[in-house]
This record gives C-alpha cells, sequence and structure tokens, in this order.
C-alpha cells in the first residue's frame, strides 16, 4: 500500500466520523493549548523580570558597605553590617579601574520636601550627574545635576513628575525653589514618567547633588556606589578592581560586597525558567488525558469497525496494513488536535497579553516544538494497542454478523 | 486448481469440540462453476473460508495452483487472497464512508497499485456492471442490487482466479438475485472459477457441478 493511499485511507475515516474526530480534535487541541498558554505565562514572567533589571542599567557592578554572602538577592534588600562606611572618596578611587566606564555614588533618604504652603515626604536621593546615564533616566524637561566636582554641595534639584505635579499643579516648575529640611534647591529637572521600576517610584523622588545629601542627612557614608562597567566583558575585571581598590583604601579588610546585575539576573532567570518548565510539565498532563481519549475512542472503533477489517483483510489487506492504518488516523487526529491547539494557544496568550499589558506574554520555543510532538507521541503511543488489536482480529469472526 | 486433502475444521464452543468439517477431499479444476448447498451449520461458510484462506483447517493439505498454502504465514496468505481471489458476500461488505468507486478501488489500494492504472481499471469495471452513473453514491445511496454489483466489480477488480460468492443472492429479491447470478456466471463463462454457497435450490441447480454438505462433510457431488 502506497504512503499517500495511507493517507488518504486515514483521512476518509477522519471524515467519516465527525463527532468523534471533533471529540478527539478538542481534547488535543486542549492539551496543546493549555502548554502554550500555561508556558507563555512563565516565558512572560521571566522576561518581565529581565526587563525590570535591564532598566536598572546595564554592565551594571553595585557596591554595598558591608560583607554579605547573599549574593543572589535583590540589591534593595541586602543588609550587611558595616563595619566601615563607604566615602565618596572610595566611590571616586573606582575611577583608577580602567574596567569601569562611569560610577555614580548614592545616597537614599527620606525628607521634608515643601513648595511655598504644600510639603510632603519623599525619598531624596543624593547622587552625580552619571546616575541619569546609568539607571538610563529621561528628563521631561530642564537638565539633569552639573557635571563637575562631586564635593561641591550645589543647591539645585531634580524631581519627579508625580512630585512636580502634586507640588506645583500646572505651573511651571523650573527655577522655582524647593524645601528639603532646612535647606534650599532651585528645581533644575523634572524626570519623565516612568513608573515603578524594582521598588523605587522614580516619579516621587528628589535627586540632589551627593555633597548636598550629605550635608542635608549629616553623614559621609554611602548607601551604593553604581559601576557601570565598560562592556560585558569587562563586568568580572571591574568587579575584581573594585573589590581590589576598597580593600587597599579600607586597610586591607574586605568589608564591602559587590555584586553583579548579571549575578542577580541570572539566578532569576534559573528559577523563572524552572517555573516555566514545571508549569508546562503539568499541563502536559493534560496531553496524557487526551491520549487515553484516543486510545478509548479508537478501541471504541475497532469494535464498530470490525466488519470492514474483516473485509479488508478478505481484501488482501495484511495485518501490518490494518495496523497502520489505526496508527495513521491516529497521527492525522493528533496532528489536527496540535495545530488546533497552537492556534487556540496563541489566541489565548494574545487575550491574558490585552488582560495584563505590561507582562510581555510570549510562547518559548521549546514549548511550540514539545506540545506538538508530545501530542503526535501520546496519540501513537496509545494508539498501538488498539492497532494490534485490529490487526489480530480473525477475518472470519470479524466479518460475521455477530 | 483448488485440491483439499482431508480437511478438519474443529471449533471449541463452550469446551466442546464442534465439528465444522470432517475429513474433506475435494478437488475443483480450473474454471469449473460449483454451488455449495446444505442446512444451517453443516459447514458450507466454512468450507469457503478455508477456500478462500481466511480459515486455516486443523488438519488436511490445502494446493491452490499447485502450491501447498496449508502453513503460509499470515503476510503470505493476504497476498495470496489479493491476488488469486475475489469475495462476494450475502451482505455485500461495502465500506459505508465510501463511494462506489473507492469500494471497488479497494485491493487495488491495498496491492498498492499506481493511482493512474487504478483509474483505468475502475472505469472499466464500472462500465462492466452498469454502475457509471452511480460511482459517487455510497453505499446507502444505492439499492441493494448495485451494492451486490459493486461488491462483485470490487472481488473482480484484481482480477482473480477464483470467485467465492457466500450466499450473494441471500439478501436480495428473486429478480435481483437472478441479475446478480447472470453477472457471476458470465465471470465463469469468462473462464473464472466460481464457487456459490447458496441456500436456495433453484441459486444452486444453475451450477454444473454441485456439492451438498451435512454435519461438516460433502454427501453428494452431482455433475451436469
Amino acid at each position: 500500500m502506497r504512503f499517500a493511499d495511507h493517507i488518504e485511507f486515514a483521512w476518509r475515516v477522519v471524515r467519516g466520523y465527525r463527532a468523534r474526530t471533533l471529540l478527539i480534535l478538542l481534547a488535543m487541541g486542549i492539551g496543546v493549548a493549555a502548554v502554550i498558554a500555561v508556558s507563555s505565562i512563565g516565558e512572560g514572567a521571566r522576561l518581565y523580570v529581565v526587563n525590570q533589571f535591564g532598566a536598572l542599567g546595564t554592565h551594571l557592578v553595585i557596591v554595598l558597605p558591608g560583607r554579605s554572602e547573599t549574593a543572589g538577592s535583590m540589591p534593595g534588600v541586602l543588609v550587611g553590617k558595616t563595619p566601615r562606611d563607604l566615602t565618596l572618596d572610595d566611590a571616586l578611587a573606582l575611577r583608577r579601574s580602567a574596567a569601569v566606564r562611569r560610577l555614580a555614588p548614592l545616597i537614599v533618604g527620606a525628607g521634608d520636601v515643601r513648595a511655598g504652603a504644600l510639603s510632603r515626604e519623599a525619598p531624596v536621593l543624593g547622587s552625580t550627574a552619571a546616575l541619569m546615564d546609568i539607571r538610563h533616566m529621561t528628563l521631561a524637561s530642564g537638565r539633569f545635576l552639573p557635571e563637575g566636582d562631586p564635593r561641591l554641595a550645589q543647591p539645585v534639584c531634580v524631581i519627579g513628575a508625580k512630585l512636580a505635579a502634586e507640588l506645583f499643579g500646572a505651573r511651571p516648575v523650573l527655577g522655582e525653589w524647593l524645601r528639603i529640611g532646612d535647606r534650599r534647591f532651585r528645581i533644575v529637572g523634572v524626570l519623565a514618567a516612568q513608573g515603578q521600576s524594582l521598588g523605587f517610584n522614580t516619579d516621587e523622588i528628589v535627586i540632589v547633588p551627593v555633597a548636598a545629601a550629605q550635608a542635608l542627612f549629616d553623614t559621609e557614608a554611602l548607601f551604593r556606589i553604581l559601576v557601570e562597567a565598560k562592556s560585558r566583558e569587562q563586568i568580572a575585571p571591574a568587579q575584581s578592581d573594585i573589590e581590589a581598590i576598597l580593600r587597599e583604601r579600607h586597610e586591607g579588610k574586605r568589608d564591602v560586597t559587590v555584586i553583579t546585575q548579571d549575578a542577580v539576573l541570572a539566578t532569576f532567570d534559573r528559577i523563572l525558567r524552572a517555573l516555566t518548565l514545571a508549569v508546562g510539565g503539568l499541563a502536559a498532563i493534560s496531553l496524557a488525558v487526551a491520549g487515553i481519549l484516543i486510545m478509548n475512542v479508537m478501541l471504541i472503533s475497532v469494535t464498530q469497525r470490525r466488519s470492514e477489517i474483516g473485509l479488508l483483510r478478505a481484501l488482501g489487506a495484511t495485518g501490518r496494513q490494518i495496523r497502520l492504518a489505526f496508527l495513521t488516523e491516529a497521527v492525522l487526529l493528533a496532528l489536527g488536535g496540535a495545530t488546533l491547539g497552537l492556534v487556540a494557544g496563541k489566541l489565548g496568550q494574545l487575550v491574558i497579553g490585552q488582560i495584563v499589558p505590561d507582562i510581555p506574554f510570549t510562547a518559548p520555543w521549546w514549548a511550540l516544538i514539545a506540545a506538538p510532538l508530545t501530542a503526535v507521541v501520546t496519540a501513537v503511543l496509545f494508539s498501538v494497542l488498539p492497532a494490534r488489536r485490529a490487526a489480530r482480529l480473525d477475518p472470519v469472526q470479524a466479518l460475521s454478523k455477530r | 486448481m483448488i485440491r483439499l486433502e482431508g480437511i478438519e475444521r474443529v471449533f471449541r464452543v463452550g469446551g466442546e469440540a464442534v465439528h465444522a468439517l470432517r475429513a474433506i477431499d475435494l478437488q475443483v479444476g480450473e474454471g469449473e462453476y460449483l454451488s455449495i448447498m446444505g442446512p444451517s451449520g453443516s459447514g458450507k461458510s466454512t468450507l469457503l473460508n478455508i477456500i478462500g484462506l481466511l480459515d486455516r483447517p486443523n488438519a488436511g493439505r490445502y494446493l491452490l495452483d499447485g502450491r501447498d498454502v496449508t502453513d503460509l504465514s499470515d503476510d503470505e496468505r493476504s497476498r495470496a487472497r489479493r491476488e488469486k481471489i475475489g469475495f462476494v458476500f450475502q451482505f455485500f461488505h461495502l465500506v459505508p464512508r465510501l463511494s462506489a468507486a473507492q469500494n471497488i478501488e479497494l485491493p487495488m489500494v491495498l496491492a498498492g497499485i499506481a493511482p493512474e492504472a487504478r483509474r483505468g481499471r475502475i472505469a472499466r469495471l464500472l462500465a462492466d456492471y452498469g454502475l457509471e452513473s452511480r460511482a459517487v453514491h455510497r453505499p446507502d445511496e444505492l439499492s441493494g442490487g448495485q451494492c451486490q454489483r459493486v461488491a462483485i466489480a470490487r472481488a473482480m477488480a484484481m482480477q482473480p482466479g477464483v470467485i467465492l460468492a457466500d450466499e450473494p443472492t441471500g439478501n436480495l429479491d428473486r429478480h435481483t438475485g437472478q441479475e446478480v447470478m447472470a453477472l457471476l456466471e458470465k465471470l465463469h463463462a469468462d473462464g473464472g472459477t466460481l464457487a456459490v454457497v447458496t441456500h436456495d435450490p433453484e441459486i444452486g441447480a444453475r451450477a454444473a457441478r454441485r456439492l451438498r454438505m451435512i454435519d461438516g462433510a460433502i454427501e453428494g457431488d452431482e455433475r451436469g
């Protein structure tokens, strides 16, 4: 029997028993669609986290005061003991490393911010001009902190879009004076609205020169030093340079923690990938259920088509041909179901994407291959038994009227 | 040329052995026309199934065209069936989802004949059996006589030397039955071996050689 004839014969069976075909297509389709939709949710979550970290900066190396062993946690929640402060001079010394493109010292505090009669509490960041490029910030108007010696405490500030709106309404903001604590700052720039980015809402902050923040909070200690390496390959050299320089400056003590964005990212990436695989695997169970349904339906079909099988034997069909006929039928059904599932899964992914537009839902490539493949393999596996049963039917009994 | 020597067929029914065929010796020459008659359960159909290689005897020897086919493997029996034997059944056994033409095509599909070669043969068979206008109709749109004509055309698709018909008129009215018999007899006239199992004495009497079976044994073998 020719290959094309096998396909055509199976195709006519599939078309001949519509209800049965529809049922199997539905079961297979749901299985495949579930795997694709669920894994695309997992993949979407992974991409979301990766993008969020990407927005934090590129080739970033973060220096924290204190020694901490938890290297894979979020930079915002790392709390180390501080035997010795990180100072502005420490930060400036890091410029010696050839692997470092730029760096920004960071002081974080909360301040009572007042403009005219309005007042509110806001996070105050002390940093330098380089912060804007390192953190990929954009300005809505004005300019950022001035370049020049970071030790100079110029009375200027940049504020978030939401804070500007709350304090000044629709009035022009640039050039206005802002009181933070007992000091006055002239507003030179307003940040573009960016929204939440890993725990920091940049729309509500005030950024002042680092020296001004030191005076404001009456501390020499830096909260972080954000360092940008020259390239991806330079991240590791930058990290070791930073550790060497700071150890030298701190009398040989390793009392800082240097973490790279990559290390943090890689950890999240691994966790979320594993999670996606796990939920995809759970959804794949529905494919196994679909396989069992195929087996049931096929077994019934063998019983219903007994006399047809007997006839085919009488016409000279070998047992192998009968077996192949049933297997081909199963493969056709599985392929149909898989196609249906791929389309439905993609549609479902689009719908979820509409509901939660922030998360980039997309089915990972392995799911697009594995789901249909699993469908076909289960269909074939679960059809082996019915097909064998059909092939072994005694032709005389199969032909006789029951 | 069919030669059966000492064929026995025993079925086990509820622990009891039932002799469907006992010590059958039979020789059927090429181009013979044979009818097999006898009461229900006398072994007529079993004999036909043995001759048609659908069933295996428990004992004895079967030679088909000089070749011992008693112990052939399942695949070899299938091949022999496909090439040498055409079946016609009481209940037609057409595949319900296939058209008349597709039903006729089936044996050629199973034999792996190229589609181009199949088309010509199907057209000729449809013409031979007056089915041109019914080619695309499915069995449920055909009359009983038309169904049996499709079945005969299908049996002839591989041009077998032997046609085995099991109660071919059993499901047809008298007039249609006569028509179907005429078609089968035409095959015989063209040189084919024809064996017909029937209840109907009138149908049975048409054959040149008439076997009579009782309790699994051949009790009568008349010629002329």
